[in-house]
This record gives structure tokens, sequence and C-alpha cells, in this order.
């Protein structure tokens, strides 16, 4: 089934908002305006993307160290994050968690992770609360290749599929952990042959296609929502930047070939160039997307660096839920 | 309502029921817990009561388990996870130090983590090194989680309850070699505040801290010494993080003298914090070093023979009391 004009549009802005947000962030990370560690997402916005417009409201997603795309494709508000990344106040977590803690629970985003795995066996917890209350809400968790070949990747994945968990895994394959080929790390072609140890229904998808995953996920969910158990999609993907960073080039664990091939593929030039071909755009209706999500991103700079630090009388605060809070 | 006679095992069941009752957001989860009650029987009946819905059994996926309690509490529910034995926290620590102790502070507050974790720790019943040990200085050293180690059935029914309603990451550590003592409880669903010991003795001349099955040897090492002609004052604290140093502190102030006891092995326990935040408050006040009477620095062994030598008693509590009272009081000069 082909998704109609809109579904196309959301699918483009959400691509090109993480696209130039992660671009700013790499930039001002290599400016030393953010403290820190950053690992962008540049490369693999047609996973978020194509998953979130898939996603009701309700629907739950946790993240990864990787996390910004996912945020950003739930809908998060650039000015916090990029508060957030530069350890402001005015971030989504008041400057205590930064890139790798960012979350937003209002819109159902329940964190990026710091600890590879860390978050699936939450999402796992999430999927058991919404049917414990039986409604129809679901559970996506983003992970890595390389997360899956860690021990609460198998918990929690054995765990969704003994209870019947409203719950979707979402692999995103972009060959490496951290800087080594996950050819390297685990001895199967598709990391998608695990969900068959689970005993739960897998996919391979085009990670670099939004349509593509906008569709699995669709689909996914319709079984899922239908009480009949966790899914698992892996979307082949790729990661343009280092594993932290903005470096891409000239690096030893992986030719510039090979990069170069991958970003041929690119997944929003490639959706562009669909939607023009189509007749769904023209280049002035792309050009008028990127402008905007561009001072939407400089706002959120500027809105960031006007940011005050946080106050170091503060430190102590939230460790604790004090009672009648 | 009335007050009975009770073990400390049921207790435990019936602060639980008695939450679960009030409130449907709870659930517990783990190996065994459902229709098999628990592998000590901690939970026996309660799937009866409520279900399998709310009575889950698990795979034995330590992460796992303690992750569903994580999530869950964070989207609103306020889950109960269970660990069986507190060895297995090591295997789940990722969930517990990473993830739930720290997610409200990394999230700004904009996280709350109603979620409390049961498990069973101590040594007595040759369950050997793995089985058997007493970890609380780990969970107390991570910022965002309360730890409980109530020491009979009074202050575990009212500790549960607390807990369970406690908006924080809460542990609560049963003692395996209490589970049969009895008490006299309330039928009243009571709370007993996370975070206050108790004074279960009252005497002049040596403080005894100590908590779980140690509170108890505590008061039997008392008890014997009283014949000796010395008055011991014996405080159980109940909870270990955060610990009522208050009440320690004034204590200390009237006797002079500290013996910390846990089951713990001595090095790097509980008993070195205190007897630093004993000498960095009350320095002026003691008459003699802080003691600590704690497990030797090895496994958990598993002989009878061998585990009874290791676990310190009211026999070495003594020993130490009467060593630390040996010391002469400094008067005035002249």
């Amino acid at each position: 089934m082909k998704p109609d004009h809109q579904i196309i549009d959301d699918l483009h802005r959400r691509m090109v908002r993480i696209r130039f947000f992660e671009e700013a962030a790499g930039r001002l990370f290599e400016a030393n305006k953010i403290p820190g560690f950053v690992h962008l997402y540049v490369g693999q916005e047609a996973v978020a993307a194509g998953v979130c417009v898939a996603l009701r409201a309700d629907d739950q997603i946790s993240s990864t160290h990787r996390g910004h795309g996912h945020l950003v494709a739930k809908g998060g508000d650039l000015d916090k994050m990029m508060a957030e990344l530069m350890g402001k106040a005015t971030g989504y977590c008041q400057g205590k968690g930064g890139s790798m803690h960012i979350c937003d629970l209002e819109l159902n985003m329940l964190g990026a992770n710091g600890i590879v795995g860390g978050g699936l066996p939450i999402a796992v917890g999430a999927g058991f609360a919404n049917k414990y209350r039986g409604n129809d809400t679901v559970s996506v968790v983003f992970f890595g290749d390389g997360t899956t070949n860690i021990g609460a990747f198998h918990e929690a994945a054995n765990m969704a599929a003994a209870l019947k968990l409203p719950v979707l895994f979402v692999c995103e394959n972009n060959e490496y952990a951290e800087y080594t080929a996950r050819s390297r790390t685990m001895a199967i072609d598709d990391v998608v042959e695990r969900a068959a140890a689970y005993g739960m229904p897998g996919r391979v998808v085009d990670g670099m296609n939004a349509i593509e995953v906008y569709e699995a996920t669709r689909q996914a969910l319709e079984t899922i929502r239908a009480g009949e158990g966790p899914t698992f999609l892996e979307c082949k993907t790729y990661r343009y930047f280092n594993h932290h960073g903005i470096q891409t080039l000239g690096m030893k664990y992986r030719s510039d070939d090979e990069v170069a091939e991958w970003r041929e593929r690119d997944a929003i030039a490639s959706l562009e160039h669909r939607m023009i071909a189509d007749g769904l755009a023209s280049d002035a209706d792309i050009a008028a997307t990127r402008t905007a999500v561009l001072a939407e991103v400089d706002e959120a700079i500027e809105f960031a660096e006007a940011s005050p630090l946080p106050d170091p009388a503060d430190l102590l605060a939230n460790v604790y839920t004090e009672a009648g809070e | 309502m009335s007050e009975r006679q009770t073990t400390y095992l049921h207790a435990f069941t019936e602060g639980l029921q008695q939450v679960m009752q009030a409130d449907p957001d709870v659930f517990v989860a783990g190996e065994d817990v459902g229709r098999t009650g628990g592998v000590f029987h901690s939970f026996d009946g309660l799937v009866d009561e409520f279900g399998e819905r709310r009575m889950v059994d698990t795979p034995i996926s330590e992460q796992a388990i303690i992750g569903l309690g994580i999530g869950a509490a964070v989207v609103g529910l306020r889950p109960v996870v269970d660990l069986m034995f507190m060895d297995f926290v090591l295997v789940a620590m990722d969930q517990i130090a990473n993830q739930a102790a720290k997610l409200k502070y990394m999230f700004g507050g904009n996280a709350t983590l109603p979620l409390t974790i049961t498990t069973m720790g101590g040594a007595g019943l040759s369950a050997g090194a793995q089985h058997s040990q007493s970890l609380e200085a780990m969970l107390c050293h991570v910022p965002g989680l309360k730890v409980v180690m109530p020491s009979n059935a009074h202050d575990l029914k009212g500790l549960t309850i607390a807990s369970v309603r406690d908006d924080n990451p809460t542990i609560i550590v049963l003692h395996k070699r209490l589970l049969g003592n009895k008490g006299i409880v309330s039928e009243d669903a009571y709370e007993i505040p996370i975070g206050s010991a108790a004074v279960t003795r009252v005497g002049r001349d040596v403080t005894l801290i100590a908590y779980s099955r140690m509170a108890i040897e505590a008061l039997a090492a008392a008890e014997q010494l009283e014949g000796e002609g010395i008055d011991c004052e014996v405080i159980d604290l109940r909870t270990v993080s955060p610990v009522d140093i208050a009440t320690v502190l004034a204590s200390v102030r009237k006797t002079n003298r500290v013996v910390v006891v846990h089951e713990a092995v001595r090095s790097g326990g509980l008993g070195a914090e205190l007897a630093a935040q004993v000498q960095e408050h009350a320095f002026d006040y003691l008459d003699a070093p802080v003691a600590r009477v704690g497990a030797p620095f090895a496994p958990v062994p598993f002989s009878p023979a061998l585990e009874s030598a290791y676990v310190p008693d009211a026999e070495t509590i003594a020993v130490q009391i009467r060593e630390t009272l040996d010391r002469p009081r400094l008067g005035p000069a002249g």
C-alpha cells in the first residue's frame, strides 16, 4: 500500500529535522559548546522517522546513547534538546542528563540510555504496564546491532515473548558496534535471526527507506495491538559520522568508499527524489521545508546559548522523590 | 484492630496483601512468585486472591525482572519485583544502580519510580557463598536507592507497606533465618517510616548499632552482659539507607561508646560508614574507638561448622563490648 501525501511529507520533515539538528549538534560539539559526548544519528534518519510516523501519541519509545533522532522523531522540542546538550538549566533534564539521558515523558519518550541494552528491559516494563492496564498502547524500543550481543537484550526479548507483551523491537543495524564491524562480532548475517529464537516474528527492512520502515512498522503495530505479542524489525542502515563526534572519513575501522556507497543511498535525498518524481513536491517545496527546519534549529541554538547554566544550589535536587512531591 | 502473634514471613505477606488490596496499581513479578507462592513461601496465597495478572511468574532473568518494574513504574504503576536471593542483586546491578537509582535525577526530576525490590539476604542455612551474602553496603553506596532491613515481624510489615507506598526505588531485604520468628503484629495496614531507627533497649554504658538479624543477636548480647553489670543501649537501624543518624548520635552522646554490628563482611561495610559519621559528628563524646563486629573478609562458607564460625553472634558481640568497655573512661585530670 502506498502511503498518502501527508505521510510522505511527515516522514520527510521529521528526517530533515533530525539531520539538521544533528549536524548543528556536531558543529557545536566541535566548537566546544557541547560538553561530554555526542553520538550522532546522521544517516539513520529513516528508521526513527519511519517508526515514529506510524506511532500514536500514547505509544512509548525507549532509546539509546544515539538517541537524539528518536526524540526529534517523536516530536521533541528542539529548544529543550539543544539546551540540554549544552548543559543548560532550560534543557529537558535541567542539565542533569545531557545527550545520553534526554527524555520527554509527556511525549512518552522514556529516555535515551547510556548503557548499551539498558533501555530494553525498561521498555518491556512499559509494555507490561500497557497490557496490565488493558489498553492497546505499544512500547517501542530502539537499539543497535551491537546491543543484541548483550544479555539484557536476550532477557528482554524472551520476557516480552513469554509474557506476550505489546513491544516492538526495532534494531538499527548500522553495521558497527562502536568501531568494530558487526561481521566480526556475530556469526550470523541478519540480526533478525535472533528474534526467531524467542518465537517472535521478525523481518528485515531497508533502513535507508523511510516509507518501507513506516509500512513495516504499521503492519507490526497491527499484530501487536491485536494482542499477538512482540515483533522484531531489523532496519539495515548506516551511521555517517563516527561512533562519537562527527569525523566521517579517514577512519581505520571502515573505508571511505564504504561510507560513500551508503551516502549514495541517503534516505532524505532518495525520498526527496521520489517526492519530485511522483509530483508530490516541487524543488521549491522541499527547499521551503529545509529553510523552515534550519530556522527552527537556529532558534534552538539561540535559545540554548542564551539560557542560564544550572544553579549549583540545585545539585542535590531530584536524587529522591520527597513525600508529597 | 487487634494484635496477635505472627511470623516474620507472614507479616511480610500480610503487608503486601494489604497494599495490594488498597491499590490496584500494585503487582508482584519475579521467579516463582505466582503459582508457587515464592520459594520461601513469602507470597503464599496471593495468587489466589489477586490472580496471575497481579502475581506474575517470570523467566529467570534478573535484569529483565528489575527492568519490568522500572518500565512499569515510569509509566505509573507501583510494581513489586522479587529477586529471590540477595546475591542475585549482582546479576541485576545495571538495572538497579545505573537505571532505577538514577533515572529521576538524570531526567531532571521528570520521572518518578515507585518501585519496590524484595529479596532474601543473610547466611545461616548452609546455602553457600552465592546464596548467603549481605550486600547492603553496595546498595547503600548508590544515591537514589533506599534500603530497609527489618529484624522482626512488626517492623517488616510496617516497612513493607511504607516501601511499596514510597515513590522511590526501595529494596526490602528479608533475612532468611528470621522467617519463622514470631512477634506481635497489628492487623492494621500500618506504616513504619523509612529512615527511622528504633531504640530496642535503653542503656547507659555502650551503644550497639545493628540491623536485620544482628539486631536480635545484639539484644541477646546485651541481656547476657546485664549479668556482668554492663548496661547496653541497642539501636535497630531498620533502614540502612537513609540511616537515622540523629538517633545514633543522641545515643552516642549519652553512652560515649559504640559497637556497630553487621553480618556483612566488616571490611568496607556499613560499620565503616557509621564509625566515620559518629566521629565526624560526636568525636568529643567518644571515650573509646568505635568498634565494628562483622564477618571476616571471606566468602560465606558452606559447612555448618564453618558458617557458624563465620557469622557473628551474641557471643562475639559480647566479646567486643567487653573490650570496648575495658578502655579507661577519660575523666577530668587530677
